[in-house]
């Protein structure tokens, strides 16, 4: 883009209708002020200066903040996402790529710089139109996710589905489709012919009548100093050749040669390696430690104490956790030692026999239409752990009074502004670099960065550069898990096989609401969430409250269709809409499975249908039950409706797995609690799906409905564990309420 | 006391503490990153490395135990003319990585079954592809394994 900021229109409308001040965009301190269109705020032309100096040299040129196109054609795209495995960076790419027509192999995607100038105003749009009461163009990112952005202002955040959803839709489309026109009004002069002669391909510009056609690396610096179209014409998708199609992801050729370097994989010079342990009563502070055992290894350092944790810092790795299980440190439990996974579950059948909801939704008079002998049933979740196969490990450097640090987190702007203000060096002297990311699902969000505080406060008072890396028992013990939750599902059927009144009370620390979707048409229908917050860090776990909800209304809907003597799939389609998505996705995935037709002696098949982040899936799962009394999975059809897709091989590979976190969840996953303290202590305990739990055959088909683009990351999780649990019903009659679901449908 | 062994077939003189996992020094001493560290204790397979053709997670073996050995890692699969492993280009043709943190170590237990078994099974595969993979890969790597052995990609159940 030039120099002269873009009117922005666009998004000052809503901003005034409600009120919403610019305020609302400070970060730390730093104005994103207006929030146009491309990225950097009309008022801020220092951000935009900012942005162009920091990605360009010599015979490259920027545009609309984004993308930089180099004299010898390369063309370089920031992506403000962090890549954590699920693809959305190459989807990104072909979105801009499609609309500018560029050639894709001289295309890449890197991590746009963790600068505010670089904050994804795509998203940010989003956020500014759910609050001021506009509907956002794709309107899926639950609500509690945009008010902890609102509160956070992390505007750099990777979650909520919305990679390609908000900032391919909103942002990157529009950036190409405007560079592929002012490239071609620069060509139109230079040839001295109609704009209206001229196309593009492969980022060449090209004059057919003349046989004439002009590179967009010999257009860029001309193309560059001219306003760029605000709203740009996209393409019709009948003309996409990138777009809808499997091309190859551009990282995966680093992640099969070793070359690919994670936060974990960082080295600078001279740089020592710490590790840490925190209360293990979260909550609790460091009392007392003797540093002497430490300090005796070979290879440690330095032992240093922080409010809630003791540190080593030692030549490498192993010396330092050798160091580290050398101590024994002494911590409060910050009055937490009574709670334990039990106690949690008495708080919750208090709270909801109490009655007292903290927030009620749904339609109808539910108590009327329970009337005296509701069907009930109980069901119980506990703390998921995200696992992410690399487990924390950040480097930071505090050197002349600038602090530098590398590594992967969710939302790179805002592990900047932590470091700001636990340091309180000013912004401009802190500079972090974003980093590949072994695996994420929620864990590297804003919220729970405690290892940016930890670092920062390791390099500011270390004379060398410092890897801190959390050993795989610190990230067990200290996660922000998705929240141990409890429901008290209550339904009254009619006598013609329908619904007359459902409930759902359910208890855990935030409500659920806007994750979840019930997609059942019911005369009476109520949610309550009642509020029980814990000494445990809770948080985002890959599709979020959908899991957990998904596991609720889906087994429990399942138990009513047999309360009514009816087939599972039949009593759905008879509670949804006519002619509806849900539907459709429901008869789709039945027919693929095979609903009807017979099974070997001892399985069974189960069915879901959830909706999450606006997409739709529905699982049916074959299963039995295996000689050692756990589930044995046989085979699992899925059914997607995501509106529409980028990449359709990624965006299987997203379902794929999805899936079978989701299975891994319900078969084996539980973090409990004894006395404040989480129990388990690697993944010796906690216990992941490997292949050989893993289904052997997974069917999954996409319908593509048209409808607006849905998230692609999170919904393959939820239907997972309720299809399961109904499979197993259906194989052995044992009907599974509380996960992990272990051996409880052993016979 | 110094070590000697070798390391992608390169002779090396290790100066680590004859405790120290094979791992940390495999990463720290040599600067090899593409070996991973996942859990320490040997139950995820992240740092799978081959010692004397063998499967083993380093993050367990003392660097003592390997003296004399032959290691191989993931930097060391490569031909001397810089072409991938066939494991490898399989790899990429599937599509298997997704975050790609596991992806060495699982490419290293794969290649070691190769070796043993030529084409692997279902339940060979099943049963020597233990490394843990939260991403779910699985499916994908199944594919790349049969893919890479001459086998259909899509397993059936039952098919021995």
């Amino acid at each position: 883009m030039t120099d002269t900021p873009m009117p922005d229109n666009a998004a000052k409308a809503p901003l005034k209708r409600k009120g919403v001040k610019r305020r609302a965009f400070l970060i730390g301190g730093v104005a994103i002020v207006g929030a146009g269109l491309f990225g950097i705020s009309i008022a801020d032309r220092n951000a935009a200066k900012d942005a162009k100096a920091r990605i360009t040299g010599k015979g490259e040129h920027s545009f609309a903040t984004w993308l930089k196109i180099s004299e010898d054609d390369a063309i370089t795209i920031y992506s403000p996402h962090t890549d954590i495995g699920q693809g959305s960076n190459t989807g990104l790419a072909q979105m801009l790529a499609e609309e500018l027509d560029a050639a894709w192999d001289q295309v890449r995607v890197v991590s746009a710089p963790a600068e505010p100038a670089f904050a994804n105003v795509g998203l940010g749009r989003g956020f500014i139109a759910e609050l001021s009461g506009q509907p956002a163009i794709i309107n899926g990112i639950p609500q509690s996710f945009l008010s902890f952005i609102a509160r956070q202002m992390n505007l750099q955040v990777t979650g909520g589905s919305s990679a390609l959803r908000f900032t391919g839709q909103m942002t990157f489309q529009k950036v190409g489709a405007a560079t592929r026109l002012a490239l071609i009004e620069t060509a139109a002069k230079r040839l001295n012919v109609p704009v209206g002669e001229l196309t593009t391909q492969d980022s060449r510009v090209i004059h057919a009548k003349s046989s004439q056609s002009l590179r967009y690396g010999e257009l860029a610096a001309q193309a560059a100093t001219l306003s760029l179209d605000n709203e740009p014409k996209l393409k019709d998708p009948t003309q996409y050749r990138l777009m809808r199609q499997s091309m190859q992801r551009l990282d995966i050729p680093g992640k099969v040669d070793g070359t690919a370097q994670y936060g974990m994989d960082f080295a600078i010079p001279n740089m020592r390696v710490a590790t840490i342990q925190a209360a293990p009563v979260r909550g609790g502070k460091l009392m007392s430690v003797d540093t002497a055992p430490a300090l005796a290894i070979k290879g440690v350092e330095k032992v240093i104490k922080l409010d809630d944790a003791v540190a080593v810092v030692a030549k490498g790795y192993w010396p330092a956790i050798s160091g580290l299980r050398a101590l024994a440190p002494s911590f409060s439990d910050g009055g937490h030692a009574g709670i334990s996974t039990a106690s949690i579950f008495k708080a919750h059948d208090a709270l909801i026999a109490k009655g007292e909801a903290d927030g009620e939704a749904g339609e109808g008079d539910v108590q009327a239409g329970l009337g005296d002998k509701p069907i009930e049933a109980k069901y119980q979740v506990p703390f998921l752990h995200h696992a992410m196969m690399e487990p924390f490990a950040l480097t930071a450097q505090y050197k002349d009074g600038k602090l530098e640090f590398w590594g992967g987190m969710q939302d790179p702007l805002a592990t900047k502004m932590m470091a700001v203000e636990v340091s309180g060096l000013d912004a401009d002297n802190v500079t972090f670099h974003p980093m590949i990311i072994g695996g994420s699902f929620g864990r590297r969000l804003p919220m729970y960065m405690e290892i940016v505080r930890q670092v920062t406060q390791l390099a500011m008072q270390l004379p060398y550069p410092v890897k801190l890396i959390w050993s795989r028992e610190e990230e067990v013990a200290q996660g922000a898990y998705r929240p141990q939750s409890s429901a008290l599902l209550s339904a009254a059927l009619t006598d013609k096989k329908r619904i007359a009144a459902y409930r759902n009370d359910y208890a855990q620390p935030e409500s659920a609401e806007d994750e979840t979707v019930f997609p059942y048409i019911l005369p009476a229908v109520s949610r309550r969430h009642f509020a029980y917050v814990s000494n445990q860090n809770t948080g985002a776990w890959r599709s979020v409250n959908s899991t957990q909800q998904g596991f609720y209304n889906e087994s429990f809907m399942d138990e009513l269709a047999h309360a009514a003597g009816e087939d599972p799939v039949i009593f759905r389609r008879n509670h949804l809409k006519a002619d509806s998505r849900h539907l459709r996705v429901l008869d789709e995935v039945a027919a693929r499975s095979g609903w009807n037709t017979p099974l070997p002696a001892g399985r069974g098949r189960g069915v879901a249908l959830v909706e999450s982040f606006k997409t739709i899936v529905a699982m049916v799962v074959e299963a039995s039950v295996g000689a050692d009394g756990m589930p044995k999975l046989h085979k699992v059809t899925t059914v997607v409706d995501a509106g529409s897709i980028v990449n359709p091989d990624a965006a299987m590979a997203q379902i794929e797995g999805g899936t079978i976190m989701g299975l891994s969840s319900a078969i084996g996953e539980a973090i409990t609690l004894e006395k404040g303290k989480v129990q388990q202590s690697n993944l010796s305990d906690y216990l992941l799906l490997n292949m050989a739990q893993s289904p052997l055959v997974q069917d999954i088909h996409f319908l593509n409905s048209g409808a607006p683009m849905g998230g692609i990351g999170e919904p393959g999780v939820p239907p997972a564990a309720p299809a399961l649990a109904n499979a197993l019903f259906a194989a052995t009659g044992k009907r599974i309420r509380n996960l992990p679901i272990m051996t409880q449908a052993k016979g | 006391m110094a070590i000697q062994t070798s390391i992608n077939g390169k002779a090396v003189t290790l100066s680590a503490e004859p405790d120290t996992p094979l791992l940390w020094v495999i990463r720290e001493e040599l600067g090899l990153t593409g070996t991973k560290f996942g859990c320490g204790i040997a139950a995820c397979g992240a740092c799978t490395v081959h010692v004397d053709g063998e499967p083993a997670r380093s993050c367990s073996v003392p660097v003592s135990e390997v003296a004399g050995k032959s290691i191989t890692t993931i930097e060391g699969l490569k031909s001397a003319d810089g072409s991938l492993h066939p494991v490898q280009r399989a790899w990429i043709s599937a599509q298997v990585p997704q975050c790609g943190y596991c992806q060495s170590g699982q490419i290293m237990a794969a290649v070691a079954l190769i070796e043993k078994t030529g084409r692997p099974s279902d339940a060979q595969i099943d049963a020597a592809m233990t490394n843990l993979c939260r991403c779910g890969t699985y499916p994908r790597i199944r594919k790349a394994i049969r893919a890479a052995t001459g086998q259909a990609a899509q397993a059936v159940e039952g098919a021995v």
